[in-house]
Formats: structure tokens, sequence, C-alpha cells
């Protein structure tokens, strides 16, 4: 890796007290203005409010046809002001950070509440959680666009070499930093300075009119360095054995097979069949399928499932929350049994816990919510071959494009992307794209074999939840489950 | 905030990059006021009010292109902001096809297609409240299994767009919509939910459905889940409710996007002019019609919109296309470009319409022997590139062309080519969501994965 500082007008990466210092040097938001916001934004009542201020600058580089096709870069900044009363909210947001049009937005905020105009006397103290969970070793941000685009070709010309049959390849280069800092009128002023990267792969390969699309990437809240671990060459390689490998893949069967979940990405699948149905929110509603069942069996005891905000610069990991609380990492299923729920501030105060740190947000446009980090289970004490060996017929999956959940009743799906047959215990037929679906208690009460060989997924995935977008790490180790639905066309005899 | 006008932005953005030193540019400002209101179980749950503005510039420098944007309008900012384009700029490889659209083709005076109206800016929040309120209410009162909600939602928003380029173009329009969606759950005997929503989204007030309606129809929705349970595996006919044919309408368009047939990345790339779907089936991209969500009078590159037929009586006549893909594959522009402050044109449709049938939706249902009637699709199973089909659903089994139990957890697949050619029913039940308007169709034979 070549190390070159040239400043493009980045910053190095900041702590929180750069951060603080960051939006008083530049905007002269100190705590004198956040305490007089806050006071307004209370000024008819509510049990609390808080100030949410973020700017965030992203970049990327898209590359197709063997050329950089355009660039990008994005700057937003704002402040979103939440005032609460009970479980109600009240939200304004800004992207002007003059005196008068904050305190404009606090006082639109402060209308969920009905009381008069009295000026409610808030005293924030900066504070820090000591948190350091991606620490950079060359910022994204610092280095040249040329030494991006240099990761781009490496990518490009290792996919083309790949196989005489790729045709298509796209590769793009992301990242972002973003700096938030969140005031409350319980006291709390913290900050983050947030920097995330992506760098992505998709080839299409074509057989005699035969075309075939494969995608894969990685990245998370770290710098250059990433390209140690995960050359750009290993992603391209990826992306194009995948595309050649579904060129030879057969129609997947239809019908419930036991299915065995490769280690890694398969984390997918605990998003979707458990993660969100934990969420506090939706227990406090009493609308998701897990509501009232802290306690209660609700998956195999060979389930351990946790959410993480604490992995070393994964993806999905935070010092702060997006409500100013400390994330940690929370046991949510322990052998089966349901522990806990992820919560924010209005549902940890609904169940009379301590905020678990999973209050996020998209931006500052967006009320913050109980959101996964980085969701994974533990690993168990079989091998992979042992779980393969198990299954006279069914489905092993390796990579998926996406899931979703239907919270209230349980079911869920998600599209496999690279899928094998299982025959006679062993790993055989590639199979085309294809569905699994199931339902969340269901499907973990058939796990009835997990690996030793647990994996974190590589930074990839984002995850949607009432319109709002936010990066989040999954992972697992492999996985039977006795019994699930497989989407394919071919019905059996 | 202060109210400069959105076209005043994207001018000065324009104005800065010509004196940057690009070849061309142009430039996009918006500013979009929201206003929401959610009740959940008679209370007020949430509000949430605010304006937002920020535009974007494109240029094109010798061939290089890049874009950036801002939510900071400073002078200071913008400033910034074309400095960061031009040197985005330099690292772009010149493109030969790259620039702004043809001047003859933009338009001079663009219609106000009665995009805007002013009695949805000028509704109080009591007002939001009041609407939401009487739709959960009704899904509540409609049956003593519908025990819990996940709340009504009140949402209006009022945005304005400007696009100006180095060509002359300078044009802007205001527009409105409103929307009333609600998500209801109904108890089974044993205490487990099931779940499901209804809405109306439209750009004019007096357009939306009635509030009762829409939480009635929520509740109906929800109750005849109740019992769901999987279904075995097997091959029937499927008929679609109308609101899953506007997601399936949405695939078709997809698959029709100019870009993708360049790089050949959709079944469709070698069929224009070919019998690709069932002669019952037309299906058209029509940003002009007055009113409707879908609408704009000119694209993202200040062409003029116009209609564009997709498939005709099954036949599939041909891709969507912005300025830059028209011309790498010597087509012209069908006015598809969309565009947002951060990105270059990108193709997108309109108001996309599948045109109905002359069967009534009940004698389509009262054909079939034994199949499913689909209610709910989930998950993201579609490949464009092979056209391989899967989705979770939902839905009601038809016995006898009785509807009879409701099922669920289970899997619908096909391949598009297959499905569009067996659509052996179209309804005579056009039905508005947003800005896409569809019948109930029956497609011959999908496969279902159950237990």
């Amino acid at each position: 890796m070549r190390a070159r500082s040239v400043d493009l007008g980045a910053a190095m990466p900041e702590t929180g007290a750069d951060v603080i210092r960051f939006y008083n040097d530049r905007f002269s938001i100190d705590e004198a203005v956040m305490e007089t916001l806050l006071g307004r934004a209370l000024g008819r009542g509510g049990d609390f409010a808080e100030l949410f201020f973020e700017h965030h600058r992203q970049g990327a580089i898209d590359f197709k046809d063997q050329q950089v096709k355009s660039s990008r870069a994005s700057l937003t900044q704002g402040v979103g002001i939440r005032v609460v009363r009970g479980d109600a909210i009240g939200y304004a947001y800004t992207e002007d950070l003059s005196l008068e049009a904050m305190r404009k937005a606090a006082e639109t905020a402060a209308q969920i509440a009905t009381g008069d105009g009295s000026v409610v006397p808030v005293d924030v103290t900066a504070t820090s959680y000591d948190a350091d969970r991606y620490a950079l070793a060359m910022p994204t941000t610092m280095v040249p666009l040329s030494d991006k685009v240099d990761m781009i070709r490496l990518a490009d010309v290792a996919a083309r070499a790949y196989d005489p049959r790729v045709g298509r390849v796209d590769v793009s280069f992301a990242d972002s930093e973003k700096r938030v800092l969140v005031a409350t009128s319980s006291g709390t002023l913290v900050a983050d300075y947030q920097p995330l990267m992506r760098f992505n792969v998709s080839v299409l390969t074509d057989d005699a009119g035969e075309r075939r699309v494969a995608r894969w990437g990685g990245g998370g809240r770290l710098g250059m360095e990433y390209f140690d671990s995960q050359t750009p060459e290993s992603i391209a390689e990826e992306a194009a054995r995948q595309s050649v490998l579904q060129q030879g893949a057969q129609e997947a069967p239809a019908g419930t097979f036991p299915v065995v979940l490769a280690a890694g990405d398969s984390g997918i699948l605990l998003h979707e069949a458990v993660g969100h149905g934990l969420e506090a929110d939706f227990n406090r509603k009493k609308t998701s399928n897990y509501s009232d069942r802290v306690g209660q069996s609700v998956a195999s005891e060979l389930v351990t499932v946790i959410d993480d905000a604490t992995i070393l610069n994964s993806r999905g990991s935070i010092n702060i929350d997006d409500e100013g609380n400390a994330p940690r990492k929370n046991v949510l299923i322990e052998n089966g049994v349901l522990a806990a729920y992820m919560q924010d501030q209005i549902s940890s105060r609904h169940f009379g816990v301590e905020p678990s740190g999973n209050g996020r947000r998209e931006s500052f446009k967006h009320y913050p919510m109980p959101r996964m980090t980085n969701t994974y289970m533990t690993a168990g004490e079989d091998s992979p071959e042992d779980l393969l060996r198990r299954v006279e017929y069914g489905i092993y999956c390796k990579s998926f494009s996406g899931g979703q959940v239907n919270i209230t009743n349980g079911d869920f799906v998600f599209s496999v992307t690279e899928g094998y047959l299982i025959e006679n215990g062993q790993i055989t037929a590639p199979i085309r794209d294809v569905n699994l679906i199931g339902n969340g208690p269901d499907a973990m009460s058939k796990v009835t074999g997990v690996a030793n060989d647990f994996e974190l997924s590589d930074g990839r995935w984002t995850c949607g939840k009432d319109g709002q977008s936010v990066p989040v790490g999954v992972g697992i180790p492999t996985v039977l489950i006795s019994g699930m639905t497989v989407g394919g066309t071919q019905v059996q005899g | 905030m202060s109210e400069q006008p959105v076209l005043a932005i994207a001018e000065q953005l324009v104005e800065r990059a010509k004196a940057a030193g690009a070849t061309q540019a142009d430039a996009v400002a918006m500013r979009t006021t929201n206003s929401d209101a959610t009740v959940r179980l008679g209370e007020l749950e949430k509000l949430i009010k605010a304006t937002s503005l920020g535009a974007g510039v494109r240029v094109i420098v010798d061939g290089r292109q890049a874009v950036a944007s801002t939510s900071d309008i400073s002078d200071g900012a913008l400033d910034e902001t074309v400095a960061t384009v031009m040197e985005l700029a330099g690292l772009a490889q010149p493109d030969e096809f790259a620039g702004l659209a043809d001047p003859a083709d933009q338009v001079r005076t663009p219609d106000a297609l009665g995009l805007y109206d002013e009695n949805i800016e000028t509704l109080t929040m009591q007002e939001r409240i009041d609407r939401a309120l009487a739709c959960e209410q009704a899904a509540l009162d409609a049956d003593e299994r519908i025990t819990n909600s996940d709340g009504a939602t009140f949402g209006s928003r009022i945005s304005e767009v400007a696009l100006a380029d180095t060509n002359g173009f300078g044009a802007s329009y205001v527009g409105t919509s409103a929307s009333l969606s609600v998500e209801i759950m109904a108890a089974e005997e044993d205490g487990r939910l099931k779940n499901d929503q209804w809405y109306t989204a439209e750009r004019q007030l007096h357009r939306m459905e009635d509030p009762a309606a829409i939480g009635r129809e929520a509740a109906a929705r929800a109750l005849r889940q109740l019992g769901a349970a999987k279904h075995e595996t097997t091959q029937v006919p499927v008929v679609w409710e109308p609101r899953l044919v506007a997601g399936f309408a949405g695939i078709l368009a997809r698959a029709a996007n100019g870009e993708e047939y360049f790089q050949r990345s959709t079944f469709l790339a070698d069929l224009v002019g070919e019998q690709v779907a069932s002669e019952l089936f037309t299906l058209t991209d029509d940003p002009t019609l007055p009113s409707r969500l879908g609408s704009r009078p000119f694209d993202g590159e200040g062409i003029g919109t116009r209609r564009n037929t997709l498939f005709e009586a099954g036949t599939f006549r041909g891709f969507l296309f912005d300025t830059y893909n028209a011309r790498r594959t010597a087509e012209r522009s069908t006015g598809s470009a969309t565009r947002s402050i951060s990105s270059l044109p990108a193709i997108g449709t309109g108001n996309l319409l599948v045109e109905p049938g002359s069967t009534p939706p009940e004698e389509i249902i009262a054909s079939v022997k034994d199949g499913l009637y689909m209610t709910t699709a989930m998950g993201f199973g579609i490949n464009l590139v092979t056209g391989d089909f899967s989705r979770g659903a939902a839905g009601i089994w038809i016995r006898d062309g009785q509807l009879a139990e409701p099922v669920t957890e289970i899997n619908v697949s096909g391949s598009l080519p297959d499905m569009l050619r067996s659509i052996d029913a179209v309804g005579d039940d056009l039905q508005w969501f947003g800005g896409t308007a569809v019948p109930t169709i029956r497609m011959s034979q999908l496969t279902i994965s159950g237990s």
C-alpha cells in the first residue's frame, strides 16, 4: 500500500471532543446555544428534548466500461430537534444552522406538548464514553482520489482476467465521514466522528447469450487498510466466480427441505427472522410476534443471539448511539430463551430498563428508533462438515442479496444468490437464485446444529425500517435448520 | 430560512460552474416541506414538520463528468461545491456521449399539469390529525377481532424543483402530495396477530379516498388472513390482486431501462418488437397525465415528458432512455431522465398504467378451480438479467371458483418471460396506487412452494 499524505481539506479522524469543537468553530454552536434550544424545545412542557447535529460528507466513484464514469460528492448538514411527551414525539429539522432557524425548529417540535410558553433551564455538560471502535490507519478521506481509482482498476483487471465469459464489470468505491453531536435536556452532550467505506464489484458473464450477474463487496468503519485483508482482486474474483457459477446453475427445487446456512453472510437470516422482532418499539406496542415473551423459549437451545455495537471497525459499530446513549454488547437470546429487547430512549422508559444504546436514525431528518448494530449467533460445537453429513437432500446457502420480514406475524423471506443442492451429505450442483421463506420463531426452533466456525460478514449490509436506512453488521456460524420452504420452480415427483 | 427561489439557486450554481471552466453544466435545486401527523390507538404519536433545501451541480469538462451537492446554500458553500465538482471531473475519463440534452427537445414553457393543490398547503395540523384519527378509528371499529394498530399517518409534502443548464434552460415547478395510511392487526383465537395496511396517495386533496374507507379496507384485509396456514407445494393458476400488479409493473419498467439495454443486463435486451407477453397485456408510462403523482412537466434534463408504450397487446415496444443512454445506443431520449440533487440523470418512470381488460375480477376468480389469489408479496427475489422471479407470498386459496381459506408463508416463483406469456385474464377493475394504475390479472400457472 502506498502511503502518500496529501491534504484534501479533510481532517484526521476526530475524537468526540474534536467534533464538539468543530461545531463550535464552524457554526458557533456551543453549550449555551444548545441549552437555549433545549429550553425552547421544552417550552410547552414535554418530558425531554434532544438535539441531533449532523455534518455528513459522502463521496463515490463509479467505474463502468473500464472507465471512471463519474464521481460524486455531497455535503448534508443540519439539526433534528425532538421533544418527547409520554410515548409521543414532536420532531422538526433544519439545514440552516443559524440560531434563528434552529430556534424556530425547536418551537415547532415543542408543539407536541400543550403547555404555556415558559422557558425551562437546561444544563448540558460534555462527556465521553471512552469508546474508540474505528481507529483508522489510513482514512479514505485522506488519500488522493487517484489511489482509490488504482484500487478500482486492480479489481476491474482481476475480474476480466478471471474468465473469458466476463463481460460487464462495474466497480464502485464509496466513503463517508459523519460528525454527529447529541445534546439532551437531561444534560448529556456527546459527539462522534463516524467513518464508513464500501467497495463493490458487479460482474456479468455472457455464455453464448446466457447472461448471469453477481455482486460482491465489503468495507466497514475503516480506512484504506481494508485492502490489506481484502484485496480489490480477491473481491473482484469472488464476484466473477459467483457469476460463472450461476452459468451452470440448475433450477432450484420447490418445497420444504433441510437447509444449511454457511458461516458469515447467512447472518442476514438472523437479522430478519429474529432481530427486527426484538426491537423494543414493536414490543412496547405489542405488534411483534416476540411481544411479552421475555424469559420464554423462542428458539432451539443451541441458539444464542447477540447484538454488539462494540466490534472494532465493523460496519454496524458505533461509539455513541443517535440519542446520546452508550452502545454496548446486548444478549438478546441466550440458549433459546428470550433475554432482552433492543431499546431506545422511549421504549426503555416504557419498560423501566436502561437504554441499550440501540437508538439509531438515518440522518438529522429522521427520528431515532431501536435498531440493530452488529447482530450475530454465537458459535456452537459441531463441525460444518458434520452438519452437511446429516442432510440427505437439502439446500446449502452461501450468499444473499437481501431479506424482508413481517414483524407482526413473523413471516420472513430472504434471497439466496449462491446456493447448492446437498445430496447424501455432500454439496453438489449450484442452483439458480431462489428465496427461502419461513416464520421467525418456527425457523429458530428448527435449528438442529450450530457449528464452531463463527464468521462476521464483511461490511455490506444496510438495514431499512420505516423508510430509514442504517449500516449494520451480521454474523453466524454454519447452521443446520431441519426444514425451511425453498421457493424454487422444480416440483419434485 | 431565506426564501430564495429554487430556480435562482440552480442558476447561480450553473453560472459558477461556467466561471470555473465547465464546458457544460446543469444544476438541480429542491425545497421540500413535510408535515406528518401519526396517531396510534386514538392518541397523537408523532408530529413532524420541516422544510428542507438542497442543490446539486453536474459539470462536463471536455467529456469528463462529475456531480456534487450541498445542503448548505451559503455563497461559500456553493463555491466549495463547484470547486469539488471540478476536481472530481478531472478524475473521470472523457466520454463522447456525456452532455446536456439537445435544447430543441427541452421544454420552454412547462405545463403546470395540475400538480399543485393549495388545499393541501393550507390544511392545519389539527385537520391532518383528525383525518388520521378517523381512518384508524374506522379500522378499530370494524370488528371486535381488530385488537391493535401500528397507527395511521396523514403526511403531506410541498416540493419545489428547479433545473437550469448552460444551454439556457431554466424552469421550475411546484407540486403537492398527500397520503393517508394505516396498519392494523387482527387477533387469532390464540392471540397471535395478522396485520395489513392500506393507503391513499394523491396530488389533489379531493382525490384522496375517504379516511374511514381506508381504515375499513385495512381492517378487512387483516381479518381475512385470520387462520392462514401454509399450503402444499404445487403448480396452479395465480390471480394477482391489483396492489401486487402495481409492483409487477414496476419490475417490468426496470427491465425496460435503456441503460440495462446498453449493458445487456435485462432479459428484454433482444426482444424489441417481439410478442413477449400475452395479447391481453398493455403497459404504458405516462408522466403527462394531469394531477397524478408520477406526472412532471419536464424530465431531469429539461426534456418534455411524453407517453411511452412499453408493451402493446403483448409486443415489447422499446426501452426508456435518458440523453446519455440514447446517444450511446443511437436512440432518442424518451424524456425519462429522473434526477436527485446528488446524482447523474438516471432512467425512471412517471405513471405506470396497465390497461384494464373487460372481465370483472369476480369472474376471473370464479373461473379458477384450484389456485391462489395473491394479496401479499415479500422480498427481493427478482433477477432482471435472467428473468428469474421468486417472491414470498400470502393470499387466499381459490377452490371451485370461490375464495376459500387464507394461506401464508408460501413462495411464488416463475420466470418473467413465461409469466408474461401466461397472462390469461385482465380485470376491468382499474385501481390507482400513487402513480400506478392497475387491474387484477391472472397467470395460468406458477410454482407455489410450501409444505
